[in-house]
Protein backbone atom coordinates (compact mmCIF):
# COMPACT_ATOMS: atom_id res chain seq x y z
CA UNK A 1 0.00 0.00 0.00
CA UNK A 2 1.33 3.61 -0.71
CA UNK A 3 1.95 5.99 1.93
CA UNK A 4 2.79 9.87 1.69
CA UNK A 5 4.66 10.82 4.41
CA UNK A 6 4.67 14.71 4.27
CA UNK A 7 7.50 16.33 5.79
CA UNK A 8 6.38 19.78 8.00
CA UNK A 9 9.22 21.89 9.39
CA UNK A 10 8.91 25.39 10.85
CA UNK A 11 10.48 28.04 8.59
CA UNK A 12 13.80 28.75 10.49
CA UNK A 13 14.17 24.57 10.86
CA UNK A 14 14.41 24.50 6.75
CA UNK A 15 18.09 23.78 7.05
CA UNK A 16 18.29 22.60 9.97
CA UNK A 17 18.85 18.88 8.45
CA UNK A 18 21.86 18.77 5.84
CA UNK A 19 20.65 17.93 2.46
CA UNK A 20 23.48 14.99 1.91
CA UNK A 21 21.40 13.22 5.46
CA UNK A 22 18.18 13.48 2.98
CA UNK A 23 20.11 12.27 0.40
CA UNK A 24 21.28 9.16 1.82
CA UNK A 25 17.62 8.77 3.47
CA UNK A 26 16.21 8.48 -0.01
CA UNK A 27 19.13 5.89 -1.38
CA UNK A 28 18.49 4.04 1.33
CA UNK A 29 14.39 3.94 0.92
CA UNK A 30 15.11 3.38 -2.62
CA UNK A 31 17.87 0.53 -2.45
CA UNK A 32 15.16 -1.25 -0.57
CA UNK A 33 12.78 -0.55 -2.94
CA UNK A 34 10.10 1.24 -1.17
CA UNK A 35 10.31 4.65 -2.27
CA UNK A 36 8.30 6.09 -5.07
CA UNK A 37 9.11 9.35 -4.86
CA UNK A 38 10.52 12.30 -3.16
CA UNK A 39 11.38 15.76 -2.91
CA UNK A 40 12.18 18.79 -1.12
CA UNK A 41 10.47 21.76 -1.39
CA UNK A 42 11.27 25.48 -1.55
CA UNK A 43 9.62 27.53 1.13
CA UNK A 44 6.45 28.90 0.91
CA UNK A 45 6.98 32.08 -0.04
CA UNK A 46 7.36 30.71 -3.39
CA UNK A 47 4.43 29.04 -3.22
CA UNK A 48 1.23 30.22 -5.62
CA UNK A 49 -2.34 29.06 -5.02
CA UNK A 50 -5.00 28.48 -8.13
CA UNK A 51 -8.33 28.03 -7.90
CA UNK A 52 -11.00 28.05 -10.67
CA UNK A 53 -14.23 30.01 -9.53
CA UNK A 54 -17.13 30.42 -11.21
CA UNK A 55 -15.22 29.19 -14.77
CA UNK A 56 -12.44 31.45 -13.58
CA UNK A 57 -9.45 31.34 -12.92
CA UNK A 58 -8.13 32.89 -9.78
CA UNK A 59 -4.33 33.07 -8.75
CA UNK A 60 -3.01 34.02 -5.55
CA UNK A 61 0.55 34.89 -3.88
CA UNK A 62 1.21 32.18 -1.21
CA UNK A 63 0.63 29.31 -0.30
CA UNK A 64 -3.21 28.10 0.79
CA UNK A 65 -2.83 28.36 4.30
CA UNK A 66 -0.47 29.75 6.51
CA UNK A 67 0.94 27.50 9.20
CA UNK A 68 3.41 27.68 11.47
CA UNK A 69 5.18 24.89 10.29
CA UNK A 70 5.05 24.38 6.39
CA UNK A 71 5.35 21.76 3.81
CA UNK A 72 8.93 21.25 3.16
CA UNK A 73 8.94 17.82 1.02
CA UNK A 74 7.34 14.63 0.87
CA UNK A 75 8.60 10.82 0.27
CA UNK A 76 5.75 8.37 -1.82
CA UNK A 77 6.65 4.73 -0.18
CA UNK A 78 5.04 1.81 -0.82
CA UNK A 79 4.68 -0.50 2.75
CA UNK A 80 3.07 -3.46 4.00
CA UNK A 81 1.05 -1.56 6.56
CA UNK A 82 1.09 1.57 8.30
CA UNK A 83 3.65 0.14 10.93
CA UNK A 84 5.92 -0.33 8.28
CA UNK A 85 5.03 3.23 6.94
CA UNK A 86 6.01 4.70 10.68
CA UNK A 87 9.10 2.94 10.54
CA UNK A 88 10.09 4.37 7.18
CA UNK A 89 8.24 8.07 8.42
CA UNK A 90 10.99 7.42 11.80
CA UNK A 91 13.96 7.55 9.92
CA UNK A 92 13.17 10.58 7.58
CA UNK A 93 15.35 12.74 9.21
CA UNK A 94 13.67 15.96 9.41
CA UNK A 95 11.62 14.04 12.34
CA UNK A 96 14.21 15.40 14.90
CA UNK A 97 13.42 18.80 13.97
CA UNK A 98 9.63 19.13 12.63
CA UNK A 99 6.63 16.33 12.00
CA UNK A 100 6.19 14.12 9.45
CA UNK A 101 2.18 13.28 8.58
CA UNK A 102 1.90 9.74 7.37
CA UNK A 103 -1.41 9.72 5.12
CA UNK A 104 -2.68 6.23 3.09
CA UNK A 105 -3.21 6.91 0.01
CA UNK A 106 -6.50 6.42 -1.57
CA UNK A 107 -7.18 4.33 -4.58
CA UNK A 108 -9.50 6.13 -7.34
CA UNK A 109 -12.37 4.23 -8.10
CA UNK A 110 -12.26 3.08 -11.40
CA UNK A 111 -14.58 0.57 -11.73
CA UNK A 112 -17.35 1.77 -14.13
CA UNK A 113 -20.11 -0.33 -12.47
CA UNK A 114 -19.37 0.92 -8.88
CA UNK B 1 -36.05 -28.23 30.71
CA UNK B 2 -36.41 -29.60 27.14
CA UNK B 3 -33.21 -30.42 25.54
CA UNK B 4 -33.51 -27.07 23.17
CA UNK B 5 -33.25 -25.24 25.64
CA UNK B 6 -30.32 -27.22 27.60
CA UNK B 7 -28.55 -26.39 24.17
CA UNK B 8 -30.06 -22.52 24.47
CA UNK B 9 -28.05 -22.18 27.48
CA UNK B 10 -25.37 -23.92 25.83
CA UNK B 11 -25.26 -21.20 23.31
CA UNK B 12 -25.19 -18.68 25.53
CA UNK B 13 -22.42 -20.28 27.78
CA UNK B 14 -20.35 -20.43 25.11
CA UNK B 15 -21.24 -16.68 24.14
CA UNK B 16 -20.21 -15.76 27.31
CA UNK B 17 -17.13 -17.37 27.79
CA UNK B 18 -15.47 -17.38 23.76
CA UNK B 19 -17.04 -14.89 21.94
CA UNK B 20 -14.32 -12.47 22.80
CA UNK B 21 -11.92 -15.20 21.57
CA UNK B 22 -14.12 -16.34 18.32
CA UNK B 23 -13.84 -12.71 17.27
CA UNK B 24 -10.55 -12.07 17.46
CA UNK B 25 -9.66 -14.93 15.21
CA UNK B 26 -12.59 -14.01 12.68
CA UNK B 27 -10.99 -10.84 12.43
CA UNK B 28 -7.94 -12.24 11.34
CA UNK B 29 -9.31 -14.52 9.19
CA UNK B 30 -11.75 -11.59 7.53
CA UNK B 31 -9.08 -9.00 7.43
CA UNK B 32 -12.08 -6.54 8.80
CA UNK B 33 -13.74 -5.23 12.02
CA UNK B 34 -17.03 -4.84 10.54
CA UNK B 35 -17.60 -8.22 8.83
CA UNK B 36 -15.78 -9.90 11.78
CA UNK B 37 -18.57 -8.65 13.95
CA UNK B 38 -21.37 -9.60 11.36
CA UNK B 39 -20.37 -12.96 11.04
CA UNK B 40 -19.65 -13.09 14.89
CA UNK B 41 -23.39 -12.86 15.20
CA UNK B 42 -24.54 -14.84 12.30
CA UNK B 43 -22.62 -17.78 13.55
CA UNK B 44 -23.95 -17.54 16.92
CA UNK B 45 -27.29 -17.59 15.05
CA UNK B 46 -26.27 -20.55 13.07
CA UNK B 47 -25.60 -22.33 16.31
CA UNK B 48 -28.75 -21.47 17.66
CA UNK B 49 -30.52 -23.18 14.77
CA UNK B 50 -28.07 -26.34 14.25
CA UNK B 51 -27.10 -27.22 17.45
CA UNK B 52 -30.15 -29.00 19.11
CA UNK B 53 -30.77 -30.51 15.95
CA UNK B 54 -27.31 -31.87 15.32
CA UNK B 55 -25.67 -31.69 18.99
CA UNK B 56 -23.03 -29.26 20.55
CA UNK B 57 -20.10 -29.72 18.34
CA UNK B 58 -16.35 -30.79 19.92
CA UNK B 59 -14.83 -27.62 18.99
CA UNK B 60 -17.80 -25.64 19.39
CA UNK B 61 -15.21 -22.05 18.99
CA UNK B 62 -13.67 -23.96 15.74
CA UNK B 63 -16.96 -24.79 15.04
CA UNK B 64 -18.27 -21.05 15.29
CA UNK B 65 -15.03 -19.64 13.40
CA UNK B 66 -15.35 -22.34 10.70
CA UNK B 67 -19.31 -20.95 10.56
CA UNK B 68 -18.17 -17.39 10.51
CA UNK B 69 -16.14 -17.48 8.36
CA UNK B 70 -18.32 -19.44 5.90
CA UNK B 71 -21.14 -17.07 6.25
CA UNK B 72 -19.10 -14.30 5.76
CA UNK B 73 -17.76 -15.60 2.18
CA UNK B 74 -20.85 -16.57 1.43
CA UNK B 75 -22.41 -12.97 2.11
CA UNK B 76 -19.39 -11.35 0.29
CA UNK B 77 -20.17 -13.29 -2.25
CA UNK B 78 -23.67 -13.16 -2.71
CA UNK B 79 -22.84 -9.04 -2.35
CA UNK B 80 -20.70 -8.96 -5.06
CA UNK B 81 -21.94 -11.94 -7.38
CA UNK B 82 -18.61 -13.79 -7.52
CA UNK B 83 -18.78 -15.84 -10.50
CA UNK B 84 -15.37 -16.91 -10.69
CA UNK B 85 -15.47 -20.54 -10.69
CA UNK B 86 -12.14 -20.11 -8.44
CA UNK B 87 -14.15 -18.02 -5.45
CA UNK B 88 -17.21 -20.85 -5.50
CA UNK B 89 -14.36 -23.36 -5.01
CA UNK B 90 -13.23 -21.66 -1.89
CA UNK B 91 -16.05 -21.43 0.01
CA UNK B 92 -17.48 -25.12 -0.64
CA UNK B 93 -14.10 -26.43 0.92
CA UNK B 94 -14.91 -24.45 3.91
CA UNK B 95 -18.22 -26.16 4.31
CA UNK B 96 -16.54 -29.26 4.58
CA UNK B 97 -13.50 -28.79 6.74
CA UNK B 98 -14.66 -28.13 10.27
CA UNK B 99 -11.16 -28.33 12.39
CA UNK B 100 -9.00 -25.61 10.49
CA UNK B 101 -5.39 -24.35 11.05
CA UNK B 102 -6.87 -21.17 12.03
CA UNK B 103 -8.68 -22.44 14.90
CA UNK B 104 -5.94 -23.96 16.42
CA UNK B 105 -5.07 -23.17 20.55
CA UNK B 106 -1.79 -21.28 20.01
CA UNK B 107 -2.82 -18.96 16.97
CA UNK B 108 -6.28 -18.28 18.91
CA UNK B 109 -4.68 -17.01 21.45
CA UNK B 110 -2.15 -14.91 19.41
CA UNK B 111 -5.36 -13.27 17.84
CA UNK B 112 -6.39 -11.76 21.72
CA UNK B 113 -3.14 -10.08 21.68
CA UNK B 114 -3.11 -9.65 17.96
CA UNK B 115 -6.64 -7.69 19.03
CA UNK B 116 -5.57 -5.80 22.20
CA UNK B 117 -2.34 -4.17 20.32
CA UNK B 118 -5.10 -3.27 17.34
CA UNK B 119 -7.00 -1.81 19.85
CA UNK B 120 -4.24 0.47 21.61
CA UNK B 121 -2.81 1.39 18.21
CA UNK B 122 -1.08 5.12 19.04
CA UNK B 123 -2.46 5.48 15.41
CA UNK B 124 -5.82 5.88 16.76
CA UNK B 125 -7.05 8.69 19.32
CA UNK B 126 -6.99 7.76 22.96
CA UNK B 127 -10.33 7.74 23.75
CA UNK B 128 -11.05 5.84 20.72
CA UNK B 129 -8.62 2.97 22.16
CA UNK B 130 -10.27 2.76 25.58
CA UNK B 131 -13.50 2.66 23.58
CA UNK B 132 -12.75 0.34 21.28
CA UNK B 133 -11.05 -2.23 23.85
CA UNK B 134 -14.01 -2.25 25.93
CA UNK B 135 -16.23 -2.63 22.60
CA UNK B 136 -13.85 -5.25 20.99
CA UNK B 137 -11.64 -7.05 24.14
CA UNK B 138 -14.69 -7.00 26.72
CA UNK B 139 -17.97 -6.65 24.53
CA UNK B 140 -19.41 -4.33 26.04
CA UNK B 141 -22.09 -2.77 24.46
CA UNK B 142 -21.95 1.08 22.85
CA UNK B 143 -24.37 1.78 25.90
CA UNK B 144 -22.81 0.42 28.03
CA UNK B 145 -19.39 2.24 27.63
CA UNK B 146 -21.20 5.16 27.15
CA UNK B 147 -22.80 5.05 30.59
CA UNK B 148 -19.24 3.95 32.13
CA UNK B 149 -18.17 7.26 30.73
CA UNK B 150 -20.97 9.75 31.39
CA UNK B 151 -21.59 10.17 27.54
CA UNK B 152 -23.40 9.83 24.86
CA UNK B 153 -24.21 6.11 22.99
CA UNK B 154 -24.02 7.90 19.53
CA UNK B 155 -20.30 9.84 20.89
CA UNK B 156 -19.21 6.87 21.85
CA UNK B 157 -20.58 4.85 18.53
CA UNK B 158 -19.03 7.82 16.17
CA UNK B 159 -15.77 6.98 18.20
CA UNK B 160 -15.78 3.55 17.46
CA UNK B 161 -16.74 3.72 14.18
CA UNK B 162 -14.27 5.92 12.99
CA UNK B 163 -11.35 4.24 14.59
CA UNK B 164 -12.49 1.01 12.52
CA UNK B 165 -12.73 3.36 9.51
CA UNK B 166 -9.00 4.39 10.13
CA UNK B 167 -7.61 0.61 11.03
CA UNK B 168 -9.26 -0.37 7.58
CA UNK B 169 -8.48 2.52 5.45
CA UNK B 170 -5.00 3.39 6.94
CA UNK B 171 -4.33 -0.27 7.06
CA UNK B 172 -3.15 -0.62 10.50
CA UNK B 173 -2.07 -4.49 10.94
CA UNK B 174 -3.56 -7.08 13.21
CA UNK B 175 -0.03 -8.09 14.67
CA UNK B 176 1.67 -8.21 17.97
CA UNK B 177 4.50 -6.02 17.56
CA UNK B 178 7.93 -6.85 16.77
CA UNK B 179 10.18 -7.35 19.72
CA UNK B 180 11.80 -4.15 18.93
CA UNK B 181 8.60 -1.85 19.23
CA UNK B 182 6.88 -3.93 21.88
CA UNK B 183 8.30 -1.94 25.13
CA UNK B 184 6.86 1.60 23.45
CA UNK B 185 3.45 -0.49 22.31
CA UNK B 186 2.95 -2.33 25.70
CA UNK B 187 3.05 0.80 27.18
CA UNK B 188 0.13 2.39 25.01
CA UNK B 189 -1.64 -0.89 25.96
CA UNK B 190 -1.06 -0.37 30.00
CA UNK B 191 -2.05 2.84 29.60
CA UNK B 192 -5.32 2.38 28.33
CA UNK B 193 -5.82 -0.31 30.70
CA UNK B 194 -5.32 1.66 33.53
CA UNK B 195 -7.19 4.57 32.24
CA UNK B 196 -10.02 1.86 32.13
CA UNK B 197 -9.91 1.14 35.44
CA UNK B 198 -9.22 4.61 37.12
CA UNK B 199 -12.43 5.93 35.89
CA UNK B 200 -14.32 2.87 37.51
CA UNK B 201 -12.32 3.27 40.33
CA UNK B 202 -12.93 7.09 40.70
CA UNK B 203 -17.05 6.17 39.50
CA UNK B 204 -16.98 3.15 42.36
CA UNK B 205 -17.33 5.99 45.02
CA UNK B 206 -19.46 8.09 43.38
CA UNK B 207 -23.31 8.92 43.32
CA UNK B 208 -24.19 6.32 40.46
CA UNK B 209 -23.90 2.54 41.14
CA UNK B 210 -25.67 1.74 37.53
CA UNK B 211 -22.49 2.67 36.09
CA UNK B 212 -20.27 -0.50 34.66
CA UNK B 213 -17.92 -1.85 36.37
CA UNK B 214 -14.96 -0.57 34.53
CA UNK B 215 -12.53 -1.64 37.00
CA UNK B 216 -13.14 -5.43 36.64
CA UNK B 217 -13.04 -5.04 33.03
CA UNK B 218 -10.16 -3.76 33.40
CA UNK B 219 -8.51 -6.26 35.51
CA UNK B 220 -10.08 -8.75 32.98
CA UNK B 221 -8.09 -7.50 30.53
CA UNK B 222 -4.97 -6.79 32.64
CA UNK B 223 -5.10 -10.68 33.45
CA UNK B 224 -5.68 -11.40 29.73
CA UNK B 225 -2.43 -9.68 29.20
CA UNK B 226 -0.85 -11.11 31.83
CA UNK B 227 -1.48 -15.05 30.86
CA UNK B 228 -0.76 -13.68 26.83
CA UNK B 229 2.32 -12.14 27.40
CA UNK B 230 4.05 -12.07 30.96
CA UNK B 231 6.03 -8.97 31.02
CA UNK B 232 7.26 -7.63 34.12
CA UNK B 233 5.07 -4.04 33.72
CA UNK B 234 2.41 -6.40 33.00
CA UNK B 235 2.00 -8.23 35.41
CA UNK B 236 2.92 -5.20 38.06
CA UNK B 237 0.03 -3.13 36.51
CA UNK B 238 -2.40 -6.05 37.54
CA UNK B 239 -0.87 -6.19 40.95
CA UNK B 240 -1.50 -2.50 41.14
CA UNK B 241 -5.51 -2.78 39.87
CA UNK B 242 -5.79 -6.02 42.72
CA UNK B 243 -4.20 -3.71 45.52
CA UNK B 244 -6.18 -0.96 44.70
CA UNK B 245 -9.58 -3.04 43.95
CA UNK B 246 -9.07 -5.15 47.50
CA UNK B 247 -9.67 -1.84 49.08
CA UNK B 248 -13.43 -1.22 46.94
CA UNK B 249 -15.31 -2.03 49.77
CA UNK B 250 -13.65 -0.32 52.50
CA UNK B 251 -12.84 2.78 50.74
CA UNK B 252 -16.24 4.25 51.09
CA UNK B 253 -19.25 4.81 53.12
CA UNK B 254 -22.98 2.90 52.50
CA UNK B 255 -24.21 6.53 51.64
CA UNK B 256 -20.78 6.80 49.19
CA UNK B 257 -19.13 9.27 51.33
CA UNK B 258 -14.65 8.18 51.05
CA UNK B 259 -12.87 7.28 53.76
CA UNK B 260 -9.13 7.87 54.17
CA UNK B 261 -6.65 5.12 54.00
CA UNK B 262 -6.04 5.79 57.42
CA UNK B 263 -9.59 5.43 58.53
CA UNK B 264 -10.49 2.54 56.17
CA UNK B 265 -11.59 -0.69 58.22
CA UNK B 266 -9.10 -3.12 57.48
CA UNK B 267 -11.27 -5.65 58.03
CA UNK B 268 -13.17 -4.99 54.93
CA UNK B 269 -10.42 -5.22 52.68
CA UNK B 270 -10.52 -8.50 50.23
CA UNK B 271 -7.28 -10.79 51.72
CA UNK B 272 -7.59 -13.02 48.27
CA UNK B 273 -7.25 -9.98 46.20
CA UNK B 274 -4.01 -8.88 47.96
CA UNK B 275 -2.83 -12.49 48.12
CA UNK B 276 -2.68 -12.37 44.38
CA UNK B 277 -1.44 -8.95 44.49
CA UNK B 278 1.81 -9.11 46.01
CA UNK B 279 2.37 -12.82 44.94
CA UNK B 280 2.48 -10.39 41.51
CA UNK B 281 4.10 -7.82 42.85
CA UNK B 282 7.15 -10.02 43.81
CA UNK B 283 7.40 -11.80 40.20
CA UNK B 284 6.95 -8.10 38.84
CA UNK B 285 10.13 -6.62 41.06
CA UNK B 286 12.42 -9.42 39.97
CA UNK B 287 13.18 -8.19 36.90
CA UNK B 288 14.47 -4.68 37.26
CA UNK B 289 11.48 -2.45 38.02
CA UNK B 290 9.09 -0.24 36.14
CA UNK B 291 6.76 2.06 37.37
CA UNK B 292 3.38 0.14 37.73
CA UNK B 293 5.65 -2.62 39.56
CA UNK B 294 6.66 -0.29 42.37
CA UNK B 295 3.60 1.62 42.43
CA UNK B 296 2.42 -1.87 43.10
CA UNK B 297 4.90 -2.22 45.32
CA UNK B 298 4.08 0.70 47.66
CA UNK B 299 0.48 -0.18 47.44
CA UNK B 300 1.42 -4.12 48.68
CA UNK B 301 3.02 -2.20 51.84
CA UNK B 302 0.36 -0.40 52.62
CA UNK B 303 -1.96 -3.54 52.00
CA UNK B 304 -0.03 -5.72 54.47
CA UNK B 305 0.04 -3.38 57.10
CA UNK B 306 -2.37 -4.43 59.88
CA UNK B 307 -2.98 -0.98 60.96
CA UNK B 308 -2.65 2.39 59.72
CA UNK B 309 -0.13 3.26 62.43
CA UNK B 310 1.70 0.39 61.08
CA UNK B 311 2.68 1.37 57.97
CA UNK B 312 6.40 1.40 57.05
CA UNK B 313 6.61 5.16 55.33
CA UNK B 314 10.56 4.36 55.62
CA UNK B 315 9.77 1.28 53.05
CA UNK B 316 7.20 3.67 51.09
CA UNK B 317 9.54 7.07 51.04
CA UNK B 318 12.03 4.58 49.56
CA UNK B 319 10.05 3.06 46.89
CA UNK B 320 8.96 6.58 45.75
CA UNK B 321 12.82 7.52 45.90
CA UNK B 322 12.82 4.86 43.16
CA UNK B 323 9.82 5.57 41.11
CA UNK B 324 10.77 9.83 41.33
CA UNK B 325 13.81 8.70 39.55
CA UNK B 326 11.74 7.03 36.96
CA UNK B 327 9.45 9.55 36.32
CA UNK B 328 10.24 12.84 37.53
CA UNK B 329 6.35 14.01 37.20
CA UNK B 330 4.51 16.46 39.77
CA UNK B 331 2.35 14.17 41.00
CA UNK B 332 5.09 11.43 41.66
CA UNK B 333 6.75 13.92 43.94
CA UNK B 334 3.33 15.00 45.65
CA UNK B 335 2.90 11.52 46.79
CA UNK B 336 6.29 11.17 47.86
CA UNK B 337 5.92 14.55 50.11
CA UNK B 338 2.64 12.94 51.66
CA UNK B 339 4.81 9.74 52.38
CA UNK B 340 7.60 12.19 53.88
CA UNK B 341 4.92 13.88 55.98
CA UNK B 342 4.04 10.46 57.77
CA UNK B 343 7.33 9.44 58.13
CA UNK B 344 8.82 12.77 59.53
CA UNK B 345 5.78 14.65 60.50
CA UNK B 346 3.71 17.38 58.49
CA UNK B 347 6.40 20.19 58.57
CA UNK B 348 8.54 18.34 56.01
CA UNK B 349 6.01 17.37 54.05
CA UNK B 350 4.49 20.53 53.50
CA UNK B 351 7.99 22.34 52.63
CA UNK B 352 8.20 19.81 49.52
CA UNK B 353 4.10 20.47 48.30
CA UNK B 354 4.98 24.27 48.89
CA UNK B 355 7.88 23.94 46.76
CA UNK B 356 5.71 21.98 44.28
CA UNK B 357 2.86 24.46 44.09
CA UNK B 358 4.99 27.54 44.12
CA UNK B 359 7.00 25.97 41.04
CA UNK B 360 3.97 26.29 39.35
CA UNK B 361 3.27 22.85 38.97
CA UNK B 362 -0.39 21.07 39.91
CA UNK B 363 -1.87 24.38 40.93
CA UNK B 364 -5.31 22.99 38.97
CA UNK B 365 -4.68 19.41 40.65
CA UNK B 366 -7.01 18.90 43.42
CA UNK B 367 -5.33 16.81 45.66
CA UNK B 368 -2.06 18.83 45.82
CA UNK B 369 -4.25 21.64 47.71
CA UNK B 370 -6.43 19.02 49.61
CA UNK B 371 -2.92 17.56 50.62
CA UNK B 372 -1.58 21.09 51.59
CA UNK B 373 -4.88 21.84 53.30
CA UNK B 374 -4.16 18.59 55.40
CA UNK B 375 -1.02 18.85 56.42
CA UNK B 376 -1.68 22.74 57.05
CA UNK B 377 -3.93 21.70 59.52
CA UNK B 378 -2.25 19.28 61.32
CA UNK B 379 0.40 22.04 61.85
CA UNK B 380 -2.37 24.29 63.50
CA UNK B 381 -2.44 26.84 60.62
CA UNK B 382 -5.66 27.26 60.56
CA UNK B 383 -6.79 30.06 58.39
CA UNK B 384 -4.16 28.65 55.74
CA UNK B 385 -5.73 25.39 55.81
CA UNK B 386 -9.19 26.97 54.87
CA UNK B 387 -7.46 28.28 51.95
CA UNK B 388 -6.32 25.07 50.64
CA UNK B 389 -9.48 23.43 51.76
CA UNK B 390 -11.48 26.07 49.34
CA UNK B 391 -9.22 25.87 46.37
CA UNK B 392 -9.36 21.80 46.84
CA UNK B 393 -12.85 22.07 46.68
CA UNK B 394 -13.51 24.85 43.70
CA UNK B 395 -11.30 22.04 41.89
CA UNK B 396 -13.28 18.83 42.78
CA UNK B 397 -15.60 17.41 40.56
CA UNK B 398 -17.43 14.34 42.22
CA UNK B 399 -20.22 13.85 44.69
CA UNK B 400 -17.89 12.38 47.40
CA UNK B 401 -15.31 14.31 47.13
CA UNK B 402 -16.83 17.46 47.45
CA UNK B 403 -18.70 16.11 50.78
CA UNK B 404 -15.39 15.17 52.05
CA UNK B 405 -13.81 18.84 51.51
CA UNK B 406 -17.36 20.53 52.85
CA UNK B 407 -16.95 18.04 55.90
CA UNK B 408 -13.54 19.31 56.59
CA UNK B 409 -14.40 22.63 55.91
CA UNK B 410 -17.17 22.64 58.50
CA UNK B 411 -14.37 20.87 61.29
CA UNK B 412 -12.10 23.81 60.77
CA UNK B 413 -15.20 26.32 61.85
CA UNK B 414 -16.32 23.86 64.87
CA UNK B 415 -12.44 23.81 66.29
Amino acid sequence: MKYLCLVYLEERKLHAVQDSECMACGAGLRESGMLLAAEALQPVDTATTVRIRNGKLAVTDGPFAETKEQLAGFYLVDARDLNDAIQVAAKIPPAREGSIEVRPVRELNTDLYG
Amino acid sequence: MTTTDQVRETVNAVYESDSRRVLATLIRVLGDFDVAEEALHDAFMAALEQWPRDGVPANPRGWLVTAGRFKAIDKLRRRKRFSSLEEAGDAADVAVVDTAAWADEESVEDDRLRLIFTCCHPALAAEAQVALTLRQVCGLTTEEIAQAFLTRAPTVAQRIVRAKAKIRDARIPYEVPARTDLPGRLDGVLRVIYLTFNEGYAASSGASVTRHDLSAEAIRVGRLLVELLPEPEAIGLLALMLLHDSRRTARATASGDLILLEDQDRSLWNREQIAEGVGLVRRALSSPAGPYAIQAAIAAVHAEAPASAATDWNEIVGLYDVLSRLDASPVIALNRAVAVAMRDGPAAGLSIIDAILDGGDLTEYRPAHAARAELRRLLGRTADARVSYERALALARQGPERRYLERRLAELSAN
